[in-house]
């Protein structure tokens, strides 16, 4: 089943794929500067003190985004591995 | 050799060891640190390989050339225009996939490309191998790998950067243009030809590390204790050294007093006591301090900690309307102010730029903290020698560090309520990976660095001030010394914030630099206009205390050492950096505000209960 949130609502640990780019003109095209396009896979790895500010892995880079600037950016969630849910 | 040689250009991501190289190839030394966007200016440099002299051009680091941002214009420009012969395109090997998006965007430009895969031996840490023939081989340019930090790789670099430069005037070939999207795949697709990894655990302790010192629990107090511990060891480790130096000073002004002893009085008085005792007290208490935080806080930078430190203060600046990146050229500040205020260029929105810059001077540099631990030593924590001592001097250090970083955000609020008004735009932090730092090369390097620097310093401003007080305080007019009249002057205003008229000469006096606030201070204390003792601080307690100070006068000076008027270089950089002397004066009357409104307050509240 696709499941499709914004970046903001991963949680730490949690990986996802790009499907759309939707933020202010600057941060998107920042944001493709740094290779998040469409397809792009997605962790969340660590949550700042106040949660606000979280720090993705992108392209093997670690990218701390704030939660107003990681909202334009859907994804589709990536069924967790452990989870077994058969294809 | 006839005229100039062939010119290359550096360029690569924002903290790829661009600048490690420069240095390295050039034998100069740009400041490096692990942290994204170090490097705000271009700069030059040259160097000669079997006979021939290249020029190179450190680029600032840039994710893209859509000429958006002043530095992806400056490199766009340089490359475009076809000014380099060449162009080395750098790449961290820890992140080659994301570095390769700018050498597919590079190609589009040019056909002159050298890629240099930079921080094998990190790489190799993180169990990745990378096979810069297959590289090669699908870019269609030459892959040279290296280790600039460890000076690994350099010669066969060298060599193909002759060979770069030598390829002559034929037709350039351009890669067709693509799109983000298509170039983000390619590099991707790249990069999982190229790079094999063997040890997803060292990547895992990486990602441990940073929820260790980056999360909600452990972040900020870790942070706090690494602060307060590399305050500690400058506290604790100062004390010898100065005394060494002091002793030194001593014997030398012995010899230079034995030299002098023909010339007339008034000449070897302005000399010795004027020019030679103001320049010695400001190495010997000035240099330790300095040599001893500087190397400390250059291992944390090295290692990546200071992009962790804006992540945990992020949502601090954020509620001020600022941007998180203000913690990174906040802790430039803590070097010193005026190369803050330069690196306030990585902050990419203007009002919140200049909100960082009239902010910038609420930080102590390095130029204060002798002043203030002096001050503390003295009267907060007295008699108490040994490790106790230097525990609670550093505790009270890192409490008045404490005090600017909030003042910082108070301020940063204020503008923003006020003459800077506006919502935080949106940015993005790079948290780069950790590395090892080299610590043989970075002790060595900050120390002699820092030492020169303090000399210097010493030697053009010390010692004239030490020359102008002398003068000050030894030509008379109506029975009085000038330096009497002006403190006489200055008394009764100085009075009202719990100062002297003394102490608020000195701090007019030490406009050039705030190390020379407390010689200026002693000189114009003691009537004979000469320093004592240079270093010991019992024989500085009793001078003061016979002056009339309490322990509330110190905390009015201490408070007014950390919130005054920026240095005259903090103001000139200013200035540069606004190209507007409005906000010029504003940078230096809001800490001279806050500083007076402050120690009003305690003064008239100290006075209240009859202190």
């Amino acid at each position: 089943m696709r499941e499709i949130i914004d970046m903001a609502a991963l949680d730490v640990g949690q990986s996802g794929y790009v499907t759309q780019l939707s933020a202010r003109p600057a941060m998107e095209r920042r944001l493709m500067d740094l290779g998040l396009v469409r397809g792009t896979r997605v962790t969340c790895m660590v949550k700042s003190p106040a949660g606000d500010l979280r720090a993705y892995l992108i392209r093997g880079a670690l990218i701390a985004l704030r939660r107003a600037d990681a909202a334009g950016v859907q994804l589709e969630r990536e069924c967790p591995p452990a989870g077994g849910a058969a294809p | 050799m006839s005229g100039p040689g062939p010119c290359l250009a550096l360029v690569g991501n924002p903290n790829v060891g661009k600048s490690t190289l420069f240095n390295a190839l050039t034998k100069l030394r740009q400041h490096t640190g692990n942290w994204a966007g170090k490097t705000v200016d271009t700069a030059q440099g040259r160097f000669v390989h079997q006979g021939v002299e290249y020029r190179i051009t450190d680029l600032p680091g840039i994710y893209s050339l859509t000429a958006k941002t002043p530095e992806e214009r400056v490199a766009w420009d340089y490359i475009a225009s076809g000014q380099a012969d060449g162009v080395v395109v750098v790449c961290d090997a820890t992140c080659l996939e994301r570095n390769l998006i700018l050498v597919l965007q590079v190609l589009e430009l040019t056909d002159r490309v050298l890629v240099c895969v930079n921080l094998l031996d990190e790489a190799q840490r993180l169990g990745l191998q990378i096979d810069l023939e297959g590289l090669s081989s699908r870019l269609g340019v030459p892959v040279v790998g290296i280790s600039a930090g460890r000076q690994r790789g350099l010669d066969q670099l060298k060599q193909a950067m002759a060979r770069l430069a030598q390829r002559g005037e034929g037709p350039e070939k351009r890669a067709a243009p693509r799109s983000p999207q298509e170039r983000a795949l390619l590099a991707q697709q790249y990069a999982e030809q190229t790079v094999a990894s063997s040890r997803p655990d060292a990547l895992e302790r990486q990602r441990r590390l940073d929820r260790l010192l980056a999360s909600r629990l452990t972040g900020i107090p870790l942070m706090l204790l690494l602060l307060g511990m590399v305050l500690w060891l400058t506290v604790a480790g100062a004390n010898l050294p100065s005394q060494w130096l002091s002793q030194g000073f001593d014997w030398l002004g012995q010899v230079l007093e034995g030299w002098l002893s023909g010339a007339p009085g008034w000449l070897s008085s302005l000399l010795l006591d004027g020019v030679y005792r103001v320049t010695a007290w400001v190495v010997s208490v000035m240099l330790p301090p300095m040599a001893i935080f500087f190397p400390l806080f250059t291992l944390l930078e090295d290692l990546g900690y200071l992009p962790r430190v804006a992540f945990l203060m992020d949502h601090a600046f954020q509620r001020a309307r600022a941007c998180g990146k203000q913690a990174l050229t906040m802790t430039m500040c803590l070097g010193c102010n005026a190369c803050g205020v330069t690196g306030c260029r990585i902050i990419d929105s203007p009002r919140e730029r200049l909100i960082a810059i009239l902010t910038s001077s609420l930080v102590p540099c390095n130029g204060k903290f002798p002043t203030l631990m002096a001050l503390i030593a003295i009267f907060f924590v007295g008699a108490q020698g040994g490790w106790l001592g230097s525990l609670k001097g550093a505790a009270l250090l890192l409490g008045t560090l404490l005090l600017g970083a909030a003042a910082t955000l108070g301020c940063s609020r204020l503008l923003s309520a006020t003459v800077l008004r506006g919502t935080p735009s949106s940015f993005t932090l790079e948290l780069p990976p950790f590395r090892r730092p080299r610590v043989g090369q970075v002790v060595v390097r900050s120390l002699l660095d820092r030492t020169v620097f303090v000399l210097g310093r010493a030697l053009a401003v010390a010692a004239p001030a030490g020359l102008v007080i002398w003068l000050l305080a030894n030509v008379e007019a109506g029975g009085q010394s000038l330096l009497g009249w002006c403190t006489g002057f200055l008394d009764p205003f100085a009075q009202l914030f719990g100062l002297d008229g003394v102490i608020l000469m000195a701090f007019l006096l030490g406009w050039p630099a705030n190390e020379i606030v407390i010689p200026v201070m002693l000189m114009a204390y003691l009537s004979a206009g000469t320093l004592v003792e240079y270093g010991d601080l019992s024989a500085l307690a009793q001078l003061l205390i016979g002056q009339g100070w309490s322990w509330l006068t110190a905390v009015c000076v201490l408070l007014f050492s950390l919130f005054h008027w920026p240095c005259s270089t903090t103001c000139l950089t200013i200035w540069k950096e606004t190209g507007s002397l409005r906000w010029t004066a504003l940078a230096a009357a809001l800490p001279t505000a806050l500083g007076l409104v402050l120690c009003f307050l305690v003064a008239s509240a100290g006075r209240l209960v009859g202190l």
